[in-house]
């Protein structure tokens, strides 16, 4: 989905505005705190992926995901979450109280300090033969997709060179999507490609400098 | 500042603190986030996991070389060896800084950041300003932190649009040869383990 999160090479943005590293606190505000702990602690209930997270941060409207912060996009994120998992619905959402019980239990202190400390790693131990090896040239479908993927858009139709093989990993695109409508937890060969700057932007970048995406098998065609 | 008391008082909470504030109640109340839980997570990001866990694992590399070979061959284990594992760190791959190149780390689609290591990444690493341009203007992004290249570095970009997550192996800066590991953990910034910064000699500051 070609939506305003796919922000690589996108023009008028302005300068950065770092904060200094050493004055930079974790949260600006309490609320940011709470809302990172709620949308992470709810997602330790196994009603979603991390894939179908990302992309319902990314189901804004355009102009929505610009307006906000980084938080307040979690927060709208998650309420599309918990209303679409249907652990909470939309008069709740709306009155702030709770009008039916759950049969999903929240993950406890211990639990969700085991959960944190032990990730949710992609790789598959599946036998599946990559197509590409380190140093094959591949392109990038120049396909536009409706759901979620994790093709940069300014990837699109360029040729790079196949830099690192990642082994087998959960493949974002169909992990998005809800078990309802096709989502399942499917390998695909992964790959880091190298594309050099002049190939992505033109003959004005400089020479020597490259640019490596990772990018899924299914993204990838021969050249 | 929002964590000034007295601004608590005077100021009344914002719209999207009140919209936070009314999901966390409802969520409790329906049992599906426990308390405790939810100040565990915070606990672990605001003060147990952060930039000096990365640190460790740079300035051991610049003073144990056969740690140092074990992290560019496999990001993951050696990292792991050291304790620093679990959520958005599972798959690790470590990037090394020499006088000839430069690396930089990016996620244009979102936030994707190795948080065993670095913790949370900052505002501006989220933002549409790095976003967009740390990959059509590295060169442009590293001069906005002060960092100069020569023209004959390459400046190798690291778009994180999977699950594998990126850290910076910086330079260790001149002068600093014998250092312990312990003595130079702190000069080790965060922003240098994304790559826009270098690592500065004791006595620079920023």
């Amino acid at each position: 989905m070609k939506g305003a999160h796919d922000m690589g090479g996108v023009p008028g943005y302005g300068p950065i505005k770092a904060e200094p590293e050493r004055e930079e606190p974790i949260f600006h505000d309490p609320w940011e705190s709470r809302a990172f702990a709620i949308t992470l602690a709810s997602g330790m209930l196994g009603k979603w992926t991390l894939d179908r997270s990302r992309h319902a941060r990314e189901r804004q409207e355009p102009e929505q995901y610009l307006a906000n912060s980084y938080y307040e996009t979690w927060t709208q994120g998650l309420e599309t979450l918990l209303l679409d998992s249907g652990l909470i619905t939309k008069g709740e959402l709306e009155s702030g109280r709770a009008s039916s019980s759950s049969k999903s239990v929240a993950v406890d202190e211990k639990r969700a300090r085991e959960i944190l400390g032990t990730g949710g790693p992609t790789l598959m131990d599946v036998p599946i033969k990559p197509r590409y090896q380190v140093g094959d040239m591949v392109r990038v479908k120049d396909e536009q997709s409706t759901g979620h993927t994790r093709v940069p858009g300014y990837a699109h139709g360029h040729i790079g060179s196949i830099e690192i093989y990642h082994g087998v990993h959960v493949f974002a695109d169909t992990n998005a999507l809800a078990p309802e409508t096709g989502g399942e937890r499917r390998g695909e060969p992964l790959y880091s490609v190298r594309f050099t700057a002049r190939e992505l932007w033109g003959e004005s970048a400089n020479s020597r400098d490259s640019v490596s995406i990772d990018l899924w098998q299914p993204y990838l065609e021969d050249t | 500042m929002p964590h000034d008391g007295h601004d608590d008082f005077t100021d009344p909470p914002s719209d999207i603190a009140l919209r936070v504030k009314a999901l966390e109640s409802l969520l409790t109340e329906k049992g599906l986030v426990d308390p405790a839980a939810l100040d565990a997570i915070i606990d672990t990001y605001e003060t147990r996991v952060g930039p000096h866990c990365g640190a460790k694992v740079v300035a051991r590399a610049w003073t144990d070389a056969d740690f140092r070979l074990r992290l560019l061959e496999d990001g993951s284990a050696a990292i792991a060896e050291m304790g620093f594992v679990g959520r958005q760190g599972e798959h690790m791959v470590v990037v090394e800084n020499t006088p000839d190149v430069h690396n930089l780390v990016v996620c244009t689609l979102c936030s994707c950041y190795p948080w065993p290591v670095l913790g949370l990444p900052p505002v501006w690493y989220k933002s549409a300003p790095y976003r967009s341009r740390a990959v059509s203007d590295p060169r442009g992004v590293l001069e906005e932190f002060g960092t100069t290249l020569d023209a004959n570095v390459e400046v190798r970009v690291w778009d994180s649009t999977s699950e594998m997550r990126y850290l910076v192996l910086p330079m260790q800066p001149e002068g600093t040869e014998g250092f312990s590991a312990r003595k130079l953990e702190p000069l080790i910034s965060r922003n240098s383990m994304i790559g826009v910064e270098k690592v500065l000699p004791p006595g620079n500051t920023r």
